[in-house]
């Protein structure tokens, strides 16, 4: 491919999304059935924009999905991942095993020989984490029963791909043909070797993460160069990509390793925006080649037959996610909706697919029926969810009691988001954690956030007016956010992009002075606190009272000059560009409250009497 | 020698010449605690179990407050309400209280003659203290006459001087352990 071929194809490749993904998700069809039908759409079959390498594009995008386990990883705590081992083994476990046995059984009675029978069973038993996860994510289930049934079921599938690897070659009868995917560099190993060598690289790649990773993203971090932020994540997910690739295990295994391990440290937030738009455009690739690759042809010759095998493979993969959804309790709606989004074949059948091409275990015919299949079953995903919704669930959902929905479900979205953790912040920080209100703590100063996650809290590093890190921050789900950064351009920077993307949040912005104050105003925030301004009054009414004020006489003047100079701020606000005005009234507005206080503290007796000096002296 | 806990109840003390001469007539004794509520607790929120403790160490409990609308100040009756817990002060196991004494200081603006039943306010002041009474009684204390400072409003200089030396032989009398 030249260089302007490959311009052009990004051209294409990148008109056809921008057209139809926004059409799809206007139609409510999802944005996964919008890059499919694109793909189809600019395929050899259609108009034929893009030839043939579709399936070339298929492997370098699969690197979307490789990103998105990485991405995966990085949400996933280890104890959450405990939390999940009953559905993910249970599950996930049985869901392989009973679909392998059911379609390899079917396989059998078509004719094939036992050996191909179960290796199409294997195959067909996986789902497409692509498909459901990007659906699930923007249909906001992730947090759901079903979301995280389905998100168990999925994390079991990835992994059992790579004993299915190793499975593979047993099931073929002709030893000779070595697969073009199997170029490992442990290939010529003995068994024990291999295993030793693999099982070295996870642990390297955790010990790294946990106690390497950390230092080394902190020096980056102290450069203050946020491209070279960019480049390191990016680094770090090739990198383990292409080492768990040379070891022969799945890359995105490998990457949703490396993202767990991740998980806990403060540069989470800060990783996960900075991979996203990377991932989503490669998801988005992945989707359009898996539309593009789809053989038309094939299909359209026997439409019947492909539309047969699909829905026997859907009905069979519904029916067993059903039953294993009674048997684990899950509530009906969310059972359907679970056992629905699961039922087509996944991503990495293709790979299967074509290594057990390799291996000769199934006739190219087969294959390439089979393919188109697996492609028209993972188009077909986001309409029958989209039937399923606009029909029954709508009903069931009214019908079914909500009780056991809140079972299960980790709410890991904290209410409040704290930008800028510096005295002000933390002290806010700590008052609301001593309230039991859940804090995600954002904060730019790599030191502070070490050490402040000594103390045991929650911070993440990462530059706060970037939305995408607020949103992987979980700003969606949010009711408040603190705006308390300490440079007044980066704070105007938040206050915009957030009161522009997500209107209905409330921001609480800290304000150094008044004039800072007057600043946020003018920006529509509406809730402002000037930093020092009520522990200066705080020490005012101390200072009364160590002159012998009374302290509930302080307290009360206290709280009435607050009031005032509330007050004052709004009223000297629309007057602050007219100078000469603006110290007129400031002026009468500090005599009025002098004498205010006067009468209040008993010193001044004409004016305003006190209500109780009335009752008795 | 009993000892008593005089809770001090008044929003504006600066404003109360009254309250502040009775005040400086009260003897000199380590048998008398004197507590200002208003000056401990000026944001309203007050310590249970310090209370219930300072409570516990003495025998009579002494209210010193201005009578405001037939009734007490507001951080009176949020302690009445906050520290009298049920369990402590009544209810079963709430025994704590139980042969205390219950004694209110009050000062009133209007006079004697206009605290009665042919005054401008149509009842003796005592009959205004019929909640104070019932809630002594709860909790098993006994609610003794009230100390009253009446006519304020009017009272001279020597008139004040006269009310605080009858304060200072009350409290005195109370410490001897006499009760009227």
């Amino acid at each position: 491919m030249n260089e302007l071929s490959f311009f052009i194809q990004a051209l294409i490749y990148l008109t056809s999304a921008i057209i139809i993904v926004p059409i799809a998700n206007r139609l409510g069809l999802g944005s996964v059935l919008g890059y499919l039908i694109a793909g189809i759409v600019i395929g050899p079959f259609v108009f034929g924009f893009v030839g043939t390498e579709g399936k070339d594009m298929l492997h370098f995008a699969e690197f979307g999905v490789v990103m998105m386990l990485f991405a995966i990883g990085l949400e996933l705590e280890l104890d959450l991942l405990w939390r999940l081992k009953f559905w993910l083994l249970g599950l996930g476990g049985l869901q392989i095993i009973l679909t392998t046995i059911i379609t390899a059984a079917f396989s059998f009675g078509f004719g094939f020989q036992w050996k191909p029978a179960l290796a199409l069973g294997l195959i067909l038993s996986l789902s497409s984490t692509a498909i459901v996860l990007q659906t699930l994510k923007e249909k906001g289930l992730m947090k759901s029963v079903s979301g995280q049934a389905a998100f168990s079921v999925l994390l079991f599938q990835d992994m059992a791909v790579i004993p299915i690897l190793a499975i593979f070659p047993m099931l073929s009868d002709s030893e000779v043909t070595t697969s073009s995917h199997g170029h490992s560099l442990i290939e010529h190993l003995p068994g024990y070797v291999k295993t030793l060598v693999v099982l070295s690289v996870v642990i390297g790649i955790i010990l790294v993460g946990k106690y390497l990773l950390s230092p080394f993203f902190r020096l980056l971090a102290k450069s203050g160069n946020r491209e070279i932020f960019t480049g390191a994540s990016l680094l770090l997910v090739i990198a383990i990509s292409v080492l768990m690739g040379s070891v022969g295990v799945s890359a995105a295994l490998g990457t949703f390793l490396g993202g767990v391990v991740l998980a806990s440290s403060e540069f989470r937030h800060e990783l996960e925006s900075n991979i996203e738009p990377f991932k989503g455009l490669l998801l988005g690739l992945f989707f359009l080649s898996v539309g593009a690759s789809m053989d038309l042809p094939v299909v359209m010759e026997s439409p019947s037959k492909i539309l047969g095998i699909v829905f026997g493979i859907i009905f069979t993969k519904a029916l067993v996610l059903f039953l294993l959804g009674l048997v684990f309790r899950l509530p009906l709606d969310q059972n359907l909706y679970f056992s629905l989004a699961l039922s087509q074949v996944g991503e990495f059948s293709f790979v299967l697919f074509g290594y057990s091409e390799g291996l000769g275990l199934f006739q190219q015919e087969t294959i390439v029926i089979l393919v188109a299949c697996v492609a028209v079953s993972m188009a077909l995903t986001p309409v029958l969810l989209l039937l399923y919704e606009k029909t029954i669930f709508g009903f069931l959902e009214s019908k079914i009691p909500k009780k056991q929905t809140e079972q299960n479900i980790h709410k890991q979205e904290n209410p409040v988001i704290i930008c800028g953790f510096g005295r002000f912040g933390n002290m806010l920080g700590r008052f609301l954690r001593s309230n039991a209100i859940g804090i995600t703590i954002l904060d730019f100063d790599a030191d502070r956030v070490e050490m402040l996650g000594r103390f045991g809290f929650k911070v993440y590093f990462g530059d706060a007016t970037r939305l995408e890190l607020l949103e992987s921050a979980g700003l969606e789900h949010a009711k408040v956010l603190v705006a308390a950064l300490d440079n007044p351009e980066k704070q105007a920077e938040l206050i915009r992009n957030v009161s522009q993307h997500y209107p209905k949040i409330k921001i609480v912005a800290r304000a150094g002075d008044r004039e800072g104050a007057y600043d946020l105003k003018e920006m529509g925030v509406q809730y402002i606190y000037r930093e020092t301004r009520e522990t200066a009054v705080l020490m005012g009414r101390d200072v009364l009272r160590l002159l012998g004020t009374r302290s509930y006489t302080a307290e009360k003047a206290k709280n009435l000059f607050l009031k005032h100079d509330d007050e004052t701020f709004h009223e000297l606000f629309d007057l602050r560009r007219d100078r000469v005005q603006y110290m007129s009234l400031a002026k009468q507005r500090n005599a009025e409250l002098e004498r205010l206080m006067l009468v209040d503290l008993g010193q001044e007796e004409e004016l305003g009497r006190d209500p109780w000096s009335e009752m008795e002296r | 020698m009993p000892k008593i806990l005089i809770l001090l109840v008044h929003p504006a003390l600066e404003k109360s010449k009254a309250n502040q001469m009775l005040l400086d007539s009260i003897p000199n004794s380590e048998n008398i605690t004197l507590h200002d509520l208003y000056e401990e607790y000026p944001n309203f929120s007050i310590n249970v179990k310090a209370e219930q403790n300072l409570i516990a160490d003495h025998q009579i409990i002494l209210f010193q407050h201005p009578l405001y609308w037939y009734s007490c100040p507001p951080l009176m009756k949020l302690w009445i309400d906050m520290v009298l817990e049920d369990g402590w002060a009544y209810g079963p196991g709430g025994n704590q209280l139980s042969g205390k004494k219950w004694i209110q200081v009050i000062t009133t603006g209007g006079s004697k003659d206009a605290y009665s039943k042919s005054g401008f306010h149509g009842y003796e002041t005592e009959d205004f203290l019929l909640p104070f009474r019932r809630t002594a009684e709860l909790c098993g204390m006994d609610f003794l006459k009230p100390f009253l400072v009446q006519g304020t409003f009017q009272l001279t200089e020597l008139d004040l001087q006269k009310e605080s030396n009858r304060y200072s032989k009350f409290i005195n009398q109370l410490l001897g352990g006499i009760y009227e």
